[in-house]
Formats: structure tokens, sequence, C-alpha cells
């Protein structure tokens, strides 16, 4: 009864929290181009969202709000439907139900998925996936907001401009001195960050993060967490991860998931102390 | 190289050994074997054969081949196990040329009429013969029908994401398919006798040795800048995302690139670099038909380059001319033993050299520079 109490109190809490302040009016011109309008203070709206494999609902009716420049950690037991609202925010999963809105404008689910990178959501897979034979320059280099046409890119140059640029993203990602070095080589961690920093490269305004410190060393957890403190505030981060402690570490706001919603919200303490949470999630370790 | 080289050539020659060595022994090639056949008299051991001559200028065609499989293969990571097809169409083109221009010289003596459609009692040239008695539209031919076919074919396969195994195979369809339709009488290409017994190429007799040194010369030239082109791109930022789309596909697509473009734009390229090969092969070689369609010739190809060392540009080249020099000589010393050779040096590559010979260069080298040649 007592834990029944407090879930339908945080539920509420976080409805009455994040108002959703959303009137989903198109602007002139290419909405794509032109990115997300995070002016009220919110760059990502997930409303009733509903996905079902046949028959088993991944997500169901999940509704979350990510703040402008917020740090959002999402933890949950497995099939608690994390990667799967990534892949819906992505594009590469399209739900039953609800709607997806990235800013005040752009609504995620009429957009395919390099229109919604390019709109400004970059994703960080699980598994680190960097061109590993080439230099962590030209994998920077790669992932350039720039021009993708074939015949432009056989006589493409880089500007002082753009050489400047991804020699700040390396020495923000801690590569400085690792440039010319072959992707292969590089540790797990670090491949990790290059490829948080190809993402960067792409200036996203929203950053999804798949479990960035599994299979790190205590001081590459520690660089990482650093890192993404470091991207908070100039962008909006979105954190999955199941080591508790980074969490701990990094996390401003936590959401917990379980069976494809909202479980609980709150400061890494609150949704500790939480008796439902508890009970579903941290109960089993 | 502590000279800084004023020209173009040699600033991009640098950072390139190999390719420098290529280029010398190119040029070596275009200056000995005018000597050495043309100018010392036949009774000299020195003497070149025009069956060397023969046999050198095949070599180069087929190295140019290599080189247009190792670009979309080992640097696009598209097994293409049909660029014979493209090798023959561009032979076939020129093959039309030649045949035009034998004119009234033919067997039957018909003046517009090759001899094949006079035998088969046609009365008037086909359609697509026309104008291929013009060089310049014979040439653009040359270029414009493998490129073509490997556009539509690349367009449906690429943006039905096909790739693997699957593409490999149906690569080798439509090779095999192609073959099947040159085969047929009323295709109109000379079925299984193809074109051959040409006279002259641009007015010059084909059967005097000065012409076949000519078109060796042209042959050596066409493979070194090819080289150049493809090593130019490969190092453009278009062959990084293309060796990146090999390396990890759908992370290139993420990125935001249009996968599908960058494939059918390297597919065609090659296709069109194999199928230049196919019209310097032809009038060398004196015959074209319909078994230069074989799916078999195809996978030879990709042997070549795996021998030699894919992704390397260079590698390929000699792969292509080594394992074909020793076809040369397995083929009259051994011919029974050859395709056991064949297929026994692939799986000893594949198995202990996975890098080819080029890797084994590099190994034998310190780290940086035999990285280099394996990034690039």
């Amino acid at each position: 009864m007592n834990a029944r109490l407090s879930w339908q109190k945080l539920v509420g809490r976080s409805r009455s929290t994040s108002p959703p302040p959303r009137h989903g009016a198109l602007v002139s011109g290419d909405p794509v181009e032109a990115g997300p309008d995070a002016s009220h203070g919110y760059i990502l709206y997930l409303e009733d969202l509903t996905v079902s494999f046949d028959g088993f609902k991944a997500l169901n009716a999940l509704t979350l709000y990510v703040g402008t420049g917020e740090l959002l950690c999402i933890i949950g037991p497995n099939g608690a439907g994390k990667t799967t609202m990534m892949d819906v925010i992505t594009g590469k999963t399209r739900p039953d139900h609800g709607s997806a809105w990235f800013g005040q404008t752009l609504d995620l689910l009429a957009l395919t998925e390099p229109e919604i990178a390019q709109a400004g959501i970059g994703r960080k897979f699980q598994k680190p996936t960097v061109f590993e034979k080439h230099t962590a320059f030209e994998n920077l280099e790669l992932a350039l907001a720039g021009s993708r046409s074939v015949w432009r890119n056989l006589a493409a140059e880089l500007s002082g401009e753009q050489r400047d640029r991804i020699a700040a993203v390396l020495a923000q990602i801690g590569l400085a001195a690792q440039s010319a070095t072959p992707a292969r080589r590089l540790s797990h961690g670090q491949k990790q960050w290059l490829e948080i920093g190809m993402l960067l490269m792409q200036n996203p305004r929203l950053l999804l993060v798949d479990e960035p410190v599994a299979g790190m060393t205590p001081q590459e957890v520690e660089k990482t967490a650093e890192l993404l403190l470091s991207l908070a505030g100039e962008h909006s981060v979105v954190v999955v991860e199941h080591d508790m402690e980074f969490v701990r570490r990094i996390a401003r706001r936590v959401t917990v998931l379980h069976q494809g919603s909202v479980l609980a919200e709150g400061t890494m303490d609150e949704v500790q102390a939480n008796p439902k949470v508890v009970e579903v999630y941290l109960g089993e370790q | 190289m502590g000279s800084n080289p004023p020209s173009l050539l040699g600033a991009w020659l640098r950072n390139d050994k190999s390719g420098g060595v290529l280029l010398a022994v190119l040029a070596a090639t275009c200056l000995l074997v005018p000597l050495l056949h043309l100018a010392v008299p036949e009774a000299s051991p020195l003497h070149m054969s025009s069956y060397a001559v023969t046999l050198i200028g095949k070599y180069l065609c087929y190295a140019l081949l290599a080189l247009a499989v190792d670009l979309v293969w080992g640097f696009c990571g598209i097994l293409s196990l049909g660029h014979a097809a493209f090798f023959a169409l561009g032979g076939y083109a020129m093959g039309m040329y030649l045949m035009r221009q034998i004119g009234s010289r033919g067997v039957y003596g018909d003046p517009i009429l090759p001899d094949f459609m006079v035998f088969l009692n046609w009365k008037q040239l086909p359609w697509f013969w026309h104008g291929m008695n013009m060089f310049w539209l014979a040439m653009l031919m040359v270029a414009l029908v493998p490129g073509l076919l490997a556009l539509v074919f690349g367009w449906l396969a690429f943006r039905s994401r096909v790739t693997g195994v699957y593409l490999s195979i149906i690569t080798q369809a439509m090779t095999y398919a192609l073959m099947l339709a040159f085969f047929r009488n009323d295709m109109g290409f000379g079925g299984n006798n193809g074109f051959t017994d040409f006279k002259d190429i641009l007015g010059f007799d084909l059967h005097k040795p000065v012409v076949h040194v000519v078109l060796l010369v042209i042959s050596a030239v066409a493979l070194g800048g090819s080289y150049l082109l493809c090593r130019w791109i490969v190092r453009s930022r278009t062959g990084r995302v293309v060796t990146a789309i090999r390396d990890a596909e759908s992370r290139v697509r993420f990125i935001g690139y249009r996968v599908e473009s960058y494939k059918l734009w390297v597919f065609v390229f090659s296709a069109v670099l194999a199928g230049i090969a196919g019209a310097l092969y032809v009038p060398q070689i004196g015959i074209i038909n319909p078994s230069e369609f074989q799916p078999l010739n195809s996978i030879e190809v990709v042997i070549w380059v795996a021998i030699g060392g894919r992704g390397t540009l260079y590698g390929a080249i000699a792969g292509a001319v080594l394992v074909n020099y020793a076809k040369t000589w397995f083929t009259t010393a051994l011919p029974s033993a050859w395709l056991y050779l064949l297929g026994a040096l692939f799986v000893v590559t594949t198995l202990l050299l996975p890098q080819g010979l080029a890797g084994l260069l590099a190994r034998r080298k310190p780290a940086a520079p035999a990285t280099g040649a394996s990034v690039t």
C-alpha cells in the first residue's frame, strides 16, 4: 500500500514538474535544416509511446521529457525498454502509438534515420564502432558536418577552421596525442571517447549514450564521467547505464524504466529510496 | 627523399614508394620492349619475340583489370565476381570497331557487313552496329557500355542493400547470363566465334610489330595513369569514406553519408576501367569471344588481387602479372596442374598471407611505412 502510494506520488510529480509546453507548429523552411526549437526549456518530448513486438510491449505508454542542456540518466533492468526507446528516438523503430517531438517543431516519427541524425540527435551505441583503419583525426574528419557528396569530397580539403575544430574535439575527448594513431590501436575506452567525439563533430543538440562505461577501467570510467559532465549544458545528454556507481557520479536526474514505462524519477538518492524501485531493480543486486 | 621534387608527380609520389617502383617499371617496359623487339636484330639472343610482346601486353591489360577489382573489393569491400563481364564488354566494343574496319577485305567481301552476318544471311547491319566504324564512337562505347551496366546493376543491388556473398553471387549470375546471351548467334555479336581476323586500327596494320609495340606502350601508359587516378581517389576524402564503408558500413550511413551513392560511384568507375582494359586487350590478342564472360575468369581476377595484396593497388598489379606469368609457364610445362596450383595458391594466401604479397613486403619494413601502405 505504501509502495503504491509513493509510486503514484512519483508519477504525479513527474507529470507536474515536466509540463509539456509544445504546440507542434511547423516553422517555415526546412525544419530538419533549421534544427530543433528548444525555446521552451525542453529538447525532447516522448508521450504515450507504445511499441509491441509480437504482443510483447517493449514500451508501454512511455512518457518522458528531457530538458535543454540536461544530463539525464536512465536505468532499469534488462528488457525495461531502454534500447527500444533509443531506437524510437533515432527512427530505427516506429511506435504503435504515441508521439515523439524534438524541440517544438520536429516530429521525429515523420523523419527518417539520416534526417534525425542531421537534425541534431547523435547516438552512441553500446559496442564502440569507429573506423578501425582510419586515424583518430580521420575518424573525426569523416564525422565532420559538411558535404556528403561523392564528387565534392574527391577534391575536398580541410579548411583551417575545420582543422581547429577537429583539434578542439580531440582535446575535449582526451585524444590529442593520438591524433595520427589508427583507431584499431586505441584502447577500448579511447575508442568509446573517439565515438563520442564523432558525435560531437556533428554538433548534436541531443546525445544518446548507451552504456558508455561497460568494460572500462576505473580511470577510464572517471575520465568518461568528466567528459559527459562537460558536455551537459551545451548539449542535452541522455545516458543509459547499468553501473550504479557511475550513475551516482554523474546523474542530476535519474529515470527508472520498468516494463516499458517510467517507474520513478528523481535524484539518485530519491530513486534508490523508492521501495518500488528497490523491489524491481535494485533488489536484484 | 630529401630533395623536394618540383613536379606534381614527384610531390604525389613522395609518400608512395611502391607506386614509384611501379611507374619506374612501367617506364622501363615502355623503353625496353621497343628497343629489344624492334631495334635488336632477330638473330641476337637479346631480341624479344613478338610472342613475348603480346604476352607482356596481355599482362598489362590484366593488371588494369586487377586494379579495377582492387578498387571495389580492396577499398570498398564489394567482392565483385563479375568484373570480367565489364572487361569483355569493353573488348566487344573495340572488337566491333575492328570488325567494321575490315570492310571488303573479309572472306565474303561485303563492304559493310562483317563476315558472320553474311554467313547468317543477314541483309543489313543491326542498329547497334551503326557508327561503330567511327573510332571515337567505339571508344565512347568502351567506357559507356560497361559503365551503364554497372550503373543499372549497382543501383538495383546497392539500393536494396544487397551485400556480401549475395552480391558476389549475383555478379556471377550477371556475367554468366551475358555469356549465354553472347553465345547466341542472333544477338549480333558473332555467336560462339566472336570477332577475329582483325586487319587494322585507325589505318595501322595490326600485323606490323611496331603497331603491337605502340599498343603495348599505350596499355602501360593507361595502367600507370589509372594507378595514379585510383591512388588519388583512395587518398581523397571520398576514398576515406569508401574505406570506412568497407570497415563499418552502417556507421557511415549513420554519420549521414549516402552509402549507396559512394558504392555506386566506385563500382561504375571500376567497371569503366575494366572496360578500357578489355578494349586494349582485344587488338593485341586479336580475338574476342563469349568465353571472356566465363564466371571463372572473374574469379581468377579476384585471386590475382588476393595473392598480390588487396587494398594496396600496386599489390593487385603485381599479383596479376606474377600469377599470369606463372600461368603462362605452367600451362606449357604442366598444363594439367595449373588449376590445382592456382587453387592451392589462393588457399595458402588466404590462410597465411591475408595481406598478400604486398603484406609480406610491408611486414619486412619497420612499422611506420607498413601501416601507411595498408591504410591507404
